[in-house]
């Protein structure tokens, strides 16, 4: 549903991606893989929109999405759940995930708001609170149920485990392919690659703004380069 | 200790009336920086705007025998409905032609072009006053309803124009604060304000929120033309810039980009002016007249800038790396 190609995007004169390209498949859970300063952010919020591309394309079911703006974007189906969470903090989580469904009509928000909270309890019991004062983990389901509230065909996540306790990770992992069950593409950026690539059916490597790797998740829990520099040896 | 008591209390109301003129002004100032970061210097002459129309129109309404005709109720209600809506308008204008086109500029260049906006509208006005009525110094029709008071008591009276000051204003903080915490766009403000990025990734259209901040910032400037016009009545094209000025004091005095805080600080510092302005004779012995009420106010106000840096309800505007 997510075609990629020779994407090259440049921060004024400083190239963060030269002729990227990847795809993601309806109903996928996809996961790029790379080093700090790989380009994975760069690409994600190149989809979303928040960078224009200088040369490439990407298109979305066959819709062509560079130069379209990000509020555009969300409107076609793709959320993005960006680095460092990027919550609201001075709203509250219900102000948080209301406006999450700033492109829904007002009549479904009821419904979509149970449905997050049945995916994350804590967030009802919280929803009056500053997000602000929430954990990290909370922070993490919070960003992650307000890009749901959009009820997105493709959800980006940048780094859902950043920073958190291996328990929590592995709750947010569960989660994440429970929301794919639903029938959510997904395209994962982890520097936690053992757990990405146990929930992905496929991955990419990067290294410095271009692909190097590619295959099924399998096939690249036990390709010696991704050992090595992601897993560990 | 009657009458000290009345001059007490008068001096109390006066300052009400003042801080809540502060309060409406200091709103533009406070909710454009919110959003923006960046103090729009030209929204003292959105505050003139508001005052020249509403004479206009009361004017207008005199000169066709309306005024006489027409509910006095009525009349206020339409004449602060349409300064409210024209410097809304203008305010709007404003951030399309001189803001907008600089916005990614570095921060004193959108600043100048503010102080220039401010320049062009006073001279603007002069020009469109000058041309129409050969004058642009305008007073305000008396309504007859206004001059009245209300007594409480024996010894004290509200004038009612102070009344209409304090009701139209609470009337206004009411709507912003429903408007603001309580609907889709007012949340989306707020959330713009945080974070203009991260709330364009929610479907926000970031620019129509900004230029309905300047638009809900320069209505709530309008409102305190018209009562500014209507307390004072004498007003030129440069009335905006001691109002004006204070505003901006008083929205840093209660932590810029913060709403609370612009309504607070235009009541701390509108209650400081007027008390010292009744008052510091007889503190001082006649040493310092009302003619320090400036000095005073401003002094306290710097004291409080020592101990509180970001303003009496500060916070960081803007999160870090945003
Ligand atoms: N705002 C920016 N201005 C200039 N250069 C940037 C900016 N953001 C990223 N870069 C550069 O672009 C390249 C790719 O960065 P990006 O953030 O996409 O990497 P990443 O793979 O997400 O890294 P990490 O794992 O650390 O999050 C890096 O070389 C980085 O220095
Ligand atoms: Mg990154």
């Amino acid at each position: 549903m997510l075609k990629v190609q020779g994407l090259h995007v440049y921060y004024d004169a400083i190239r963060a991606l030269k002729g990227l390209s990847f795809s993601v498949a309806q109903g996928e859970i996809v996961t790029l893989l790379g080093a700090n300063g790989a380009g994975k952010t760069t690409t994600l919020k190149t989809i979303s929109g928040l960078l224009r591309p200088r040369g490439g394309s990407i298109t979305l079911a066959g819709q062509a999405l560079e130069g379209v703006e990000p509020h555009e974007i969300v409107r076609l189906g793709v959320a993005h759940v960006p680095e460092g969470r990027k919550i609201f903090s001075r709203l509250t989580v219900l102000e948080n995930l209301k406006i999450g469904a700033y492109t829904r009509a007002a009549g479904s928000v009821g419904e979509d708001l149970e449905i997050v909270f049945s995916l994350f309890s804590r967030l009802k019991e919280r929803r009056r609170q500053i997000a602000g004062t929430l954990s990290g983990g909370e922070q993490q389901m919070l960003a992650i149920g307000r890009a749901l509230m959009a009820r997105p065909k493709l959800l980006l996540l940048d780094e859902p485990s950043m920073g958190l306790a291996p328990i929590i990770v592995e709750q947010i992992f569960a989660t994440i392919q429970a929301i794919n069950r639903e029938g959510v593409t997904i395209l994962l950026v982890e520097q936690n690659a053992a757990i990405a690539l146990a929930i992905s059916q496929r991955g990419y490597v990067l290294e410095t703004g271009t692909v190097i790797l590619e295959g099924e998740a399998s096939a690249l829990t036990h390709n010696d380069l991704v050992r090595q520099a992601y897993l560990g040896g | 200790m009657e009458l000290a008591f009345s001059i007490f209390f008068q001096v109390l109301v006066d300052g009400i009336v003042l801080g809540f003129m502060y309060a409406l002004i200091a709103l533009g100032y406070t909710m454009v920086y919110g959003v923006l970061e960046f103090i729009n210097f030209a929204h003292s002459e959105i505050f003139v705007i508001g005052a020249f129309v509403g004479a206009e129109m009361l004017l207008m309404f005199e000169a066709t025998g309306a005024l006489a005709v027409l509910h006095p109720a009525l009349v206020l209600l339409l004449v602060l409905l349409t300064g409210m809506a024209l410097s809304g308008l203008a305010a709007m204008g404003l951030e399309r032609i001189a803001y907008r086109p600089l916005r990614g500029a570095p921060r004193l260049v959108p600043l100048i072009s503010a102080i220039g906006a401010s320049f062009f509208l006073q001279d603007f006005i002069r020009l469109i006053e000058s041309l129409w009525r050969n004058a642009f110094y305008l007073t305000y029709p008396t309504l007859p309803v206004l001059e009245k008071s209300l007594k409480l008591g024996a010894a004290v009276e509200v004038p009612l124009k102070s009344i209409l000051v304090i009701a139209t204003a609470l009337v206004m903080l009411l709507g912003l604060y429903l408007f603001v915490n309580r609907t889709k766009v007012g949340i989306a403000i707020r959330a713009v304000a945080q974070d203009p990025d991260t709330a364009s990734l929610m479907g926000i259209h970031v620019n129509r929120i900004i230029a309905l901040t300047f638009f809900v910032g320069g209505a709530m400037g309008g409102v305190a033309g018209v009562l500014f016009g209507l307390q004072y009545s004498l007003i030129s094209p440069y009335s905006g810039f001691v109002p004006g000025l204070k505003a901006f004091t008083a929205a840093v005095l209660g932590g810029i980009g913060n709403i609370p805080g612009a309504v607070l600080g235009g009541m701390v510092l509108g209650l400081m002016e007027a008390f010292a302005a009744s008052y510091l004779s007889l503190i001082t012995n006649g040493a310092f007249g009302a003619e320090y009420k400036d000095v005073f106010a401003f002094a306290v106000l710097i004291l409080i800038l020592i101990f509180r840096p970001k303003g009496l309800l500060g916070e960081k505007v803007r999160e870090e790396g945003a």
